[in-house]
């Protein structure tokens, strides 16, 4: 199982090597020049050569990637163009905002979404089946920035329950930790649902009911432990498609955040922030898809002897 | 008095707004410490008899008829809270399907161990420790060993032995088999058919075993109750029944079988198809296979007909032809 | 000779999807948004892009069923031109996604070895981003614009469709008629485009549908973050991206826009469900 689990940190590392590779060329793909933005009216071509010569950018491409992943590596990610401050110390003062946004709005998928599909598949086509499966599609269908704008609309503007924007306190987390989380909600309902039936159908489970056993502890102790397997797999896999509404989250609701720092970056050119946050917001995924993958072989023992 | 009394089961269910009754005239009875074998085709309605008598046919949508007497109370009028604490305590059932039959997931041990929880009051820990007993006393060799194992670990063999101590782990009254070897291997077929016999005996024990294999009948049963397109259409003691049988598919089907000796061809075959439950003819269900049908046959079901304490027939012709 | 007449397959697959409510109603759905689609033009109460300040921020009326935004603009109008627009860049953006995934995937399931395994990293990659962040990124590559846009959305989703068509060759690599064929002497593109890619075409076709309604909601967050369809072009993503200023003053500017989307990407997330328990198919993944 360590054995496993080591090996599957050592594949990470590669890992992120193509992602810097793919991000830091793609940044130089984007056309106009940051550093014509830097310029102030009336300098010369010669304060140009300075400056780039001062962002290292007369250097090959290569050579490049090397300096700045080195110094990436080792915390120093570049000054800012715009904000003329250390990318690092952006980063770390808006990675705490997303990761409480993540992680909130992840319990919601999971929470809601675990609810919603065992509910719909113990009452299989029923009222509340139908009811379950259309929150759950709306979920899914209803795009996270609108579905941000009416919840606004709604408790803040018109009941006045939580403030429209903000970042300091809890109450500021509810709205844009349910909207992200309704889309990861429906995904896992969907496919909870849909696997749970699955277990049903299994011959074991005739076996539980023989045993004597009520048929909430049979689908609770049985039918969703083993309809859970599927869900971890699912969910590691999508994990990036849910928190990618966190990105489009923090501008409806104006928050900090990397998402907002991003795009932000990306309106003025200014690359060293892209990139850092590129590298943070995609490792996250990868890490996430890591952690569902881990808790995926403990979960099935099938899957855990595998690597034995 | 017998233990499980089986008295006109019908077993209907709604296919399509169309009633369907793949179960009818079931009536039989089983004593204590006696094994009763159930023979059949596929799709003869074996498995959900003793679907039925578990009281599980309900729960994919099924209505049951008739009675089900266990030790003088009717299951059928049992509320399902009631049924739960008689299944597996009182009447414990040995799936077709070792193999698929344990969840996959949980530790076997545990498993055991959960069944028993339900229906004794006892300590995990006693629970473990009885368990391990009774895996031992069934022949599982390191049964503490195995207890700690997932269901993927085991063979074929023990995952059955495993599948019996369960049934067995609450020392219920019948345990219900529904082809419990067809999975194996022939040798180790055997081996559990010994335990089976074993079990009944010295646990005195009522054993309810669904087989289609009239060679495991003949070695273990002590009755019979032959099974065609969802009736029953003989009933007797093991002997009486393969000496002399009396309803013409039990004489077809005893032809069936190879024995040494025979002459080279003359093993006979049944001709045509069991028919399909949308698909039942009317009268008599085997009248079309039936080499001495005639209108009457196909006009009107014939009844379980009675003929002595513990044995019984479905044909119009038992009564004209008495040999 | 027999006493069953058998059924032609599309026509046990047309009952078998009459009998599906929630297919019937996804069915409903999508073509109403092909016929507002296609006749924008009649169908507009006014002009589209005609300006009024006069009667800018006006709440819905019996005039102006869906009110108007702030250039005094006929959201109605807008909202069915948007229609048109959002449907086309649904349709072309999951053709090029389609396209490439066939061709990588196709490459990837039949070649197999080292090909397969570069292939293959690459489109689990692609497919554990947010799409989103993709589509970003190729925006601020090749320009905003309604034809960057496609482009970039093309680009975001191509990878499901690889993983599909990659797995359905896979398994039909092995199936028995394509060893037949194979000893018969067809040529590896005989094999791969007569017989491995037509019968790998039903999931994909699935996953596409669904996809639609995917691309729609990424053309309306990319044009809500200023990325996508510029100002004067009413996509929906672009409506509510304008309305968003104006949330507290003329919130229909942002409902309306929002819903007709809700309901146009339900249609093809229902229609999409349906086929799939219509054919069976395994691609619970990308639902």
């Amino acid at each position: 199982m360590w054995i496993y689990v080591l090996r599957r940190t050592l594949l990470l590392i590669p890992l992120f090597f193509i992602i810097s590779v793919v991000v830091f060329s793609l940044i130089h793909l984007v056309p106009g020049d940051p550093i014509d933005s830097l310029l102030g009216p009336g300098s010369t071509s010669a304060d140009k050569i300075e400056l780039v010569k001062a962002h290292g950018l007369d250097k090959p491409l290569t050579v490049q990637y090397f300096v700045w992943l080195k110094n990436f590596v080792t915390g120093d990610m570049g000054q800012s163009i715009i904000e003329k401050q250390p990318v690092a110390d952006m980063i770390f003062y808006n990675m705490p905002f997303t990761v409480r946004l993540g992680l909130a709005s992840l319990f919601i998928s999971f929470f809601l979404g675990i609810l919603l599909g065992i509910i719909s598949a113990a009452a299989k086509n029923t009222f509340i089946d139908y009811i379950s499966m259309i929150i759950a599609l709306l979920g899914v269908t209803v795009p996270a920035f609108w579905l941000g704008l009416i919840l606004m609309l709604i408790f803040s503007v018109m009941l006045g329950w939580f403030p429209v924007s903000g970042s300091g306190n809890l109450q500021t987390l509810v709205l844009p930790a349910i909207t992200v989380g309704m889309g990861g909600a429906g995904l896992i309902a969907r496919i909870t649902r849909v696997s749970m039936l699955e277990m049903f159908n299994k011959e074991f489970v005739l076996l539980l009911y023989a045993k004597g056993l009520s048929k909430p502890a049979i689908i609770i102790k049985h039918v969703f432990r083993n309809a859970l397997m599927p869900v971890i797999t699912i969910f590691g896999l999508r994990l990036g498609w849910i928190l990618g509404g966190a990105v489009t989250i923090e501008i409806v609701f104006s928050r900090p955040g990397i998402g907002n720092m991003l795009l932000s970056a990306l309106y003025r050119r200014d690359y060293p922030v892209v990139q850092a946050s590129l590298i943070f917001l995609t490792m996250a995924v990868i890490i996430g898809a890591f952690i569902a993958d881990i808790m995926y072989s403990y979960a099935d023992p099938r899957v855990r002897d595998v690597y034995k | 008095m017998s233990i499980l009394q089986v008295k006109e089961l019908q077993v209907t269910f709604v296919v399509d707004k169309k009633k369907v009754t793949p179960i009818e005239n079931v009536s039989f009875e089983m004593n204590a410490g006696e094994v009763l074998g159930m023979v059949g085709e596929t799709g003869s309605g074996k498995s959900l008899t003793a679907h039925a008598i578990m009281g599980l046919t309900s729960l994919v949508g099924g209505t049951i008829g008739g009675s089900i007497t266990f030790k003088g109370r009717d299951l059928l009028l049992l509320s399902e809270k009631e049924m739960q604490s008689v299944r597996g305590s009182q009447i414990a059932f040995i799936p077709q399907n070792p193999m698929t039959s344990l969840d996959p997931v949980y530790r076997v041990g545990n498993q055991i161990v959960e069944g028993l929880c339900k229906q004794v009051k006892i300590g995990k820990r006693q629970a473990k420790q009885q368990v391990i007993e009774l895996m031992g006393k069934l022949h599982i060799p390191k049964p503490d060993r195995v207890f700690q194992q997932y269901p993927h670990q085991l063979s074929g063999g023990l995952k059955q032995r495993i599948v019996i101590a369960m049934g067995l782990c609450a020392n219920p009254s019948i345990l219900i088999a529904d082809e419990p070897t067809t999975a194996l291997d022939v040798t180790v077929q055997a081996q559990i058919m010994l335990l089976f016999k074993e079990m009944t005996r010295t646990r005195n024990i009522g054993l309810f075993l669904i087989t289609h294999d009239l060679g495991v009948i003949a070695q273990v049963c002590d009755k019979v109750a032959v099974m065609y397109a969802g009736t029953m259409v003989e009933f007797g003691k093991i002997r009486e029944v393969f000496n002399s049988p009396r309803h013409p598919y039990t004489k077809a089907l005893l032809q069936c079988i190879p024995h040494i000796g025979m002459e080279k061809g003359s093993l006979a075959a049944i001709f045509g198809n069991v028919p399909s439950v949308d698909t039942y003819p009317s009268g008599c269900r085997y009248h079309p296979r039936c080499s001495s049908s005639d209108s009457l046959c196909e006009e009107s079901p014939p009844l379980l007909l009675q003929i002595e304490s513990d044995s019984r027939v479905a044909c119009h012709h038992y009564l004209g032809k008495k040999d | 000779m027999t006493k069953y007449k058998h059924k032609p397959p599309w026509v046990v697959v047309l009952q078998r999807f009459s009998a599906n409510k929630m297919g019937v109603i996804g069915t409903i759905l999508i073509a109403c948004l092909v016929i507002v689609a296609l006749f924008a033009p009649l169908l507009e109460p006014y002009s589209y892009k005609e300006q009024n300040i006069a009667i800018a921020n006006e709440p819905p009326s019996l005039n102006h069923i869906m009110g108007t935004d702030d250039f005094g603009r006929d959201l109605l109008s807008r909202t069915i031109r948007g229609a048109r627009i959002s449907f086309v860049v649904g349709v072309l953006s999951v053709l090029i996604s389609v396209v490439i995934g066939l061709v990588i995937g196709s490459i990837a399931g039949f070649y197999g070895g080292v090909i397969d395994l570069v292939l293959t990293t690459i489109a689990d990659l692609t497919w554990s981003m947010p799409a989103i962040l993709i589509a970003l990124l190729l925006v601020a590559i090749i320009g905003a614009g309604l034809e960057s846009v496609v482009v970039a959305i093309g680009l975001s989703y191509w990878a499901q469709y690889a993983r599909l068509v990659r797995g359905q060759i896979l398994s039909l690599k092995s199936a028995v008629f394509i060893e037949a064929t194979k000893s018969m002497g067809a040529s590896d593109y005989v094999i791969l485009f007569k017989h491995l890619l037509p019968n790998s075409l039903s999931p994909v076709i699935v996953a596409a549908t669904i996809g639609i309604g995917n691309a729609i909601v990424l053309e309306a967050t990319l044009g809500f973050l200023g990325m996508g369809a510029q100002p004067p072009t009413p996509s929906w993503g672009a409506m509510m991206s304008n309305g968003t200023a104006y949330l507290f003053i003329s919130p229909w500017m942002i409902i309306f826009p929002g819903l007709a989307m809700m309901i146009t990407v339900l249609g093809f997330n229902l229609f999409g469900d349906a086929l799939i328990d219509i054919m069976d198919v395994k691609n619970k993944e990308s639902s």
